[in-house]
């Protein structure tokens, strides 16, 4: 059992406080709701540990600085909502090319444009994953409560030193703004990944090389490396690429991680495994998929929910486990149909339908629709 | 090579992307000059954005961020966050600085952050092919404006002293001697500086709006129309005579940002120690 502390917290606290555990010391930010207490909090609790939160101009310029910061030696975060995560896609690229480690928190409101803005949803699925221009490939964690929240922002900030990379935390106004119980463990119960730094002389780095697991050491500026990084497809020496050049950094930039999703990749099941009917879910809608399990079994429904933890890259191979020997599967979720694409894409039986049960428009589903829904359209 | 060059310039990237008669060149030989005669080459650290002037940093063996096309200003807030003690300087451009990136440059300006802008002004969007710029004259006939330029000019000076800049000059390349002392000034200057540095592009403004390509003549028109006047209120009249007023026209002390930021966070860790209300 780990020593901590156990403290009633909302989602968005759990976020900012898991942070500050994981050394972040600047966080760049624009409020929107609903994501706005993350700016709040952290603007309150920075300047305790000689940290900066700034309020920038907009959300181009939040992440932006947080890149800055990062290169500037250190973690780095900023939080948002759809119209604000729309402005940050550039940035997003920019993190991933210069490969600068950061956390991006989406605490997704209902879209197209301003939509609903006190009200949950989850189309940013897809824009996470591949809202900025070219070929890239970035990880995305989808907590479900506010002990998630704050695991998976450690984990953020773990994952995204370990492999230079923007590490987006797609959560939703749900799990924003629950309050709910939110065990901390204290700092030496946790384990914490710091960016590796060169230690070679200046004359013999050559700053984008990168080592066996395909991520170069990083030099924190002004500490004698005089780095050039550029946000152009680039050299090992950081100089403008040729076309040779450019395919292999797009390449490492991708297989870093895609090759390693081992070490990351997580998908939960809730419920009876051997069920024939499963839920897939990610994000809050796992916690009334969850009821709807419990739910069911008091009726005699042998259900099992997936929960999708890390949703890109998309964890084909632990999806097709978990959903082996399901005759039924219903992928429940707060949009139109965007996690059942995927799982149409990685479950190609052709005897099995994959159903969507949908609800948008900031309606959060309830357990028993859950059943009825299972019921109705048999 | 120039004592300079051998000393400062990363040889493994020449040669410099810069067209023949590029003023790029002449400012990075003013600002090298500056950044030896003050001995601070250690402490830089410089971001860009895109556009011919983000190249300029590139080329020198320092710490630099090239990011996204407006957006070296956050990026330097955010290196300049991180440590103080660092100078840092952002080498963008009339489009880059003053359209898609103008909010950043009001912001920046507004903090007072211990930060140098240099805005290389060359009227036009020269990178892409000679498409009007915020800095093109009214009339000019540029790749999008086949007719004419209906938009006036943004003059960048005035709106970094609107925004609330504590240090604003503009020179020309024609201005070495000056350029260089200014630069020594921002570099020492303890708030938000912005340059701006009139420059030549014989390629796209020499060719399109000045009516040749030859880089005499560009540098002589930078020459005939620059015109040293730190007066603002004769401005207008210079301006209107098609000239642009250069000098050292603003520099005055305000509290800087991050000298703020740490004497609050002394404060409410003190307030916090004590128990109290911060």
């Amino acid at each position: 059992m780990k020593k901590g502390r156990i403290k009633v917290m909302l989602g968005n606290e759990a976020c900012v406080e898991a942070a500050l555990l994981a050394g972040c010391r600047f966080y760049g930010g624009y409020p929107i709701t609903p994501a706005t207490e993350i700016l709040e909090i952290m603007s309150r609790r920075l300047p305790l540990v000689d940290g900066l939160c700034l309020q920038m101009e907009d959300e181009i310029a939040a992440l932006v600085a947080v890149v800055g910061a990062s290169w500037g030696g250190t973690k780095a975060m900023t939080a948002t909502s759809g119209p604000g995560f729309c402005l940050m896609q550039e940035a997003i690229g920019l993190a991933v090319a210069v490969e600068a480690p950061c956390v991006i928190v989406n605490v997704q409101r209902g879209g197209p444009a301003s939509g609903q803005s006190t009200s949950t949803a989850q189309g940013d699925f897809y824009q996470a994953r591949y809202g900025s221009n070219g070929d890239y490939s970035l990880i995305v964690l989808c907590p479900s409560t506010a002990q998630e929240m704050f695991d998976h922002t450690i984990k953020a900030f773990n994952l995204s030193e370990r492999f230079r990379i923007p590490v987006i935390i797609l959560s939703d106004e749900v799990v924003g703004h629950i309050r709910e119980k939110v065990f901390i463990p204290d700092a030496d119960q946790l384990t914490f990944v710091e960016r590796k730094v060169p230690t070679v002389p200046m004359e013999e780095f050559v700053i984008f090389k990168p080592e066996e697991n395909g991520v170069p050491l990083m030099p924190t500026f002004n500490t004698g490396y005089k780095s050039p990084v550029i946000s152009q497809a680039k050299s090992l020496n950081g100089n403008r690429g040729n076309a040779k050049e450019a395919v292999e950094n797009i390449r490492r930039i991708v297989s870093k991680i895609e090759d390693h999703m081992d070490e990351f990749a997580e998908v939960q099941v809730y419920g009876d495994e051997k069920a024939e009917t499963a839920f897939v879910t990610f994000g809050s809608v796992c916690r009334a998929a969850r009821s709807a399990v419990d739910m069911g079994k008091e009726k005699g429904l042998a259900i099992r929910s997936v929960e999708v933890k890390t949703v890109w890259p998309f964890p084909d191979h632990l999806v097709r486990r978990a959903l082996a020997g399901a005759k039924r599967i219903v992928v429940a979720e707060m949009n139109l149909g965007m996690l059942q694409r995927e799982i149409e894409r990685v479950i190609r039986q052709p005897e099995i339908k994959i159903e969507l049960f949908s609800k948008i428009g900031g309606i959060y589903p309830q357990p028993q629709e859950f059943l009825r829904f299972l019921e109705e359209k048999r | 090579m120039n004592p300079l060059g051998e000393k400062y310039l990363r040889k493994d990237f020449l040669p410099f992307l810069f067209c023949p008669g590029c003023g790029d060149g002449m400012i990075v030989q003013a600002f090298l000059q500056a950044v030896d005669d003050l001995g601070c080459v250690d402490d830089l650290a410089l971001t860009a954005g895109i556009g011919c002037s983000a190249w300029i940093g590139v080329y020198m063996h320092v710490d630099i961020l090239k990011v996204l096309h407006g957006r070296a200003i956050p990026a330097a807030i955010g290196i300049k966050a991180t440590n103080p003690s660092r100078k840092v300087v952002t080498f963008t451009g009339d489009g880059d600085c003053l359209a898609i990136g103008g909010n950043h440059l009001l912001h920046a300006a507004r903090r007072n952050i211990d930060m140098t802008v240099v805005m290389v002004n060359n009227q036009i969007y020269a990178m892409t092919g000679g498409q009007v710029a915020p800095s093109t004259a009214v009339g000019s006939k540029t790749q999008t404006t086949p007719y004419g330029n209906l938009e006036r000019q943004l003059n960048g000076c005035k709106v970094a002293i609107a925004a609330g800049a504590t240090m604003v000059s503009r020179w020309s390349t024609a201005h070495p001697k000056q350029l260089i002392k200014t630069f020594k000034k921002a570099l020492n200057h303890k708030g938000f500086s912005f340059i701006e540095i009139m420059s030549q592009c014989p390629v796209q403004t020499g060719r399109y709006l000045l009516g040749s390509g030859s880089p005499q003549f560009n540098f002589q028109w930078l020459k005939d129309h620059c015109m040293k006047e730190e007066d603002p209120s004769k401005w207008a009249e210079i301006e209107a005579q098609g000239n642009i007023p250069v000098g050292d026209f603003l520099q005055v002390e305000q509290p800087e940002f991050m000298a703020e930021v740490a004497r609050m966070n002394q404060r409410v860790k003190e307030a916090q120690a004590k128990g109290g209300d911060r």
